[in-house]
């Protein structure tokens, strides 16, 4: 039997390993997302960001260790763990020929959302990221930062409750970088919603939020983003030495 | 399958303020898998009709066939009386069913395409989040596809009344459970092979090994008694081609006649080739290709 859903971390990952073929995408990862807490997992490109969110969201089957979110364990309670859970897609994943509401609706009602309601739920969205104005516009017509935005407003229909962002700022401006972190940290200030921002970027993580680094599968160091490294040193420093340095008892090759 | 925010365990703590069951906007029951399947046809009848000139190229493809073959063939191949037919009929007239189920055929192929694609650019991603089983999901994209080619047959057909086809009003209705079991049997053969292909590139090539040989040796072009006087083997495997039985079931169905035959087969080939797409797919697949290779250094 598995633990009371509404207690415990939003997420929890547990000694998470994946290989593709001989090489070591994640190894041992074990990380926890609390409730109504922005977690950032920070890691350089190639760190196995993506592949942590691919198996977060039950695109890699062959997982050892346990996934649960909000309490369901992903292996045994799929459809439960997969309705509380909203996701942001590295790669844009929008239809680009369907219009911004098209692809609301269709996000809907993968979710078993009536049009109705999705209705009333896509206005809503669509005035907190501020794009309420190019509902029957195509996608293809917005700005990479709308079409993002987009994105954000998509993951949060069916009314999650762990939304899981990968990079989600990747290649637009400062401007349009702010407003997607102030969005996110808005739902995390006021609706309590539970954050995992995989980001290799300073700038949007903050002294309050849980930081957890990874680097070449492995995790190497987490905490409060205030108190990683020594005292003095900043996050930033902190985070190049860590990567810097070599991963301890391990190459990323697979023993064996 | 019951709401999520039903309290999951027995002998929990009673429900106070802090744990009382969250609204919950979807569905994770039935209704809610139709509300699902809905939106994904959906979905796909709208990226059918915006794609204009793909709409247009299935439509002339079986009209040039039409014209070629009754113009070229209609002294040369009459037809004799065979079930459904009760009358002698022009060789045009024989081939309308086969070319509308080919149209079905290309589209089954060209949907389990869009399927390699959707694996590539992601979209396979979103629609995997969803909360339903994913052998539900597969198949809720293989009714999607199925309900894109008949919309294509029916266009057809529409056309094709001016050739003087003979067909009753009734067997455009009963024609259409026909259809969707043929659509249903040929999507579910595209959906096993694009579990199978690894890379869209592949693709070009299962297109020529499965389509053409499935509608040359079928019973489409010419009656299978036809096929049999020049050989034996040939008449054989057109006989063993599920997509004779497809285009058999269809014909009668035009007619308003039903064929048991052909029925058992189109929906025993279809379970079969679902069965072995949902196993066989794998939506790690195709991500290796958008990278641009293994090295690490992909960004
Ligand atoms: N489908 C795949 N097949 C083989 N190797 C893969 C595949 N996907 C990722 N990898 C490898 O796994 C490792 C982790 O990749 P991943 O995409 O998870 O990194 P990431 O942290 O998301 O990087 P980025 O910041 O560039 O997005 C890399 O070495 C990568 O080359
Ligand atoms: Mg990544």
């Amino acid at each position: 039997m598995s633990a009371d859903p509404r207690e415990g971390a939003a997420l929890d990952i547990a000694d998470v390993s994946h290989h593709f073929g001989q090489r070591a995408a994640l190894s041992n990862v074990s990380l926890q997302v609390g409730r109504g807490r922005f977690t950032a997992l920070l890691g350089p490109n190639g760190a196995g960001k993506t592949t942590l969110f691919s198996v977060v969201t039950r695109l890699y089957s062959n997982q050892n260790g346990r996934v649960s979110i909000l309490g369901h364990p992903l292996d045994r309670e799929p459809s439960r763990a997969l309705a509380r859970l909203g996701v942001v897609f590295q790669a844009r994943t929008l239809d680009t020929d369907l219009t911004v509401a098209q692809n609301l609706f269709y996000h809907a009602s993968l979710h078993g959302i009536a049009r109705r309601a999705a209705r009333d739920r896509i206005d809503v969205l669509l005035n907190r990221v501020g794009l309420a104005d190019r509902r029957n516009d195509k996608i293809r017509t917005l700005s990479g930062g709308q079409s993002r935005r987009i994105e954000i407003a998509r993951s949060l229909i069916h009314e999650p409750r762990l939304l899981l962002l990968d990079e989600p700022t990747v290649g637009l401006d400062l401007e349009s970088r702010a407003d997607i972190v102030g969005i996110v940290r808005a739902l995390v200030r006021e609706e309590g919603l539970s954050v995992l921002w995989a980001t290799h970027i300073f700038e949007e993580i903050s002294s309050e939020d849980d930081v957890v680094v990874l680097h070449k599968g492995r995790i190497v160091a987490r905490g409060l983003a205030g108190q990683i490294g020594t005292a003095g040193e900043t996050l930033e420093a902190t985070f190049r030495r860590l990567v810097a340095e070599p991963v301890k008892g391990a190459s990323p090759k697979v023993a064996a | 399958m019951s709401n999520t925010s039903n309290p999951a365990v027995a002998g929990s703590p009673p429900a106070g303020e802090a744990v009382r069951p969250m609204p919950h906007l979807g569905r994770l029951d039935f209704v809610g898998y139709l509300r699902a399947l809905g939106g994904i046809v959906r979905r796909e009848l709208l990226r059918f009709f915006n794609q204009k000139e793909r709409f247009f190229s299935a439509l002339v493809r079986p009209l040039v066939w039409l014209f070629i073959f009754a113009a070229g063939f209609r002294n040369t191949l009459g037809v004799s009386i065979v079930p459904p037919y009760e009358t002698y009929v022009l060789y045009e007239v024989y081939v309308v069913p086969g070319l509308a189920v080919m149209i079905q055929l290309f589209n089954g192929m060209q949907s389990s395409l869009s399927m390699v694609y959707d694996r590539e650019v992601g979209s396979m991603k979103v629609l995997l989040t969803s909360p339903y089983p994913r052998w539900t999901l597969l198949f809720a994209k293989l009714v999607a596809g199925v309900s894109v080619s008949v919309v294509q047959a029916y266009a057809f057909l529409a056309v094709a009344w001016f050739w003087e086809t003979d067909i009753p009003p009734l067997g455009y209705l009963t024609a259409l459970p026909a259809f969707l079991a043929a659509g249903l049997m040929l999507g579910a053969i595209g959906l096993f092979l694009s579990s199978l292909v690894k890379q869209l590139e592949n693709f070009a090539s299962i297109m020529n090994f499965v389509i053409f040989p499935m509608f040359f040796a079928s019973s489409a072009l010419y009656p299978l008694w036809r096929i049999r006087e020049s050989s034996e083997t040939l008449y054989w495997i057109c006989e063993a081609n599920p997509f004779s039985h497809a285009v058999e079931l269809v014909r009668f169905a035009l007619y308003a006649k039903f064929e048991p035959v052909a029925c058992a087969v189109v929906i025993g080939t279809g379970l079969v080739f679902f069965t072995m797409a949902v196993i066989a797919y794998d939506p790690g697949r195709g991500i290796m290709a958008r990278r641009g290779g293994p090295a690490g250094e992909a960004s």
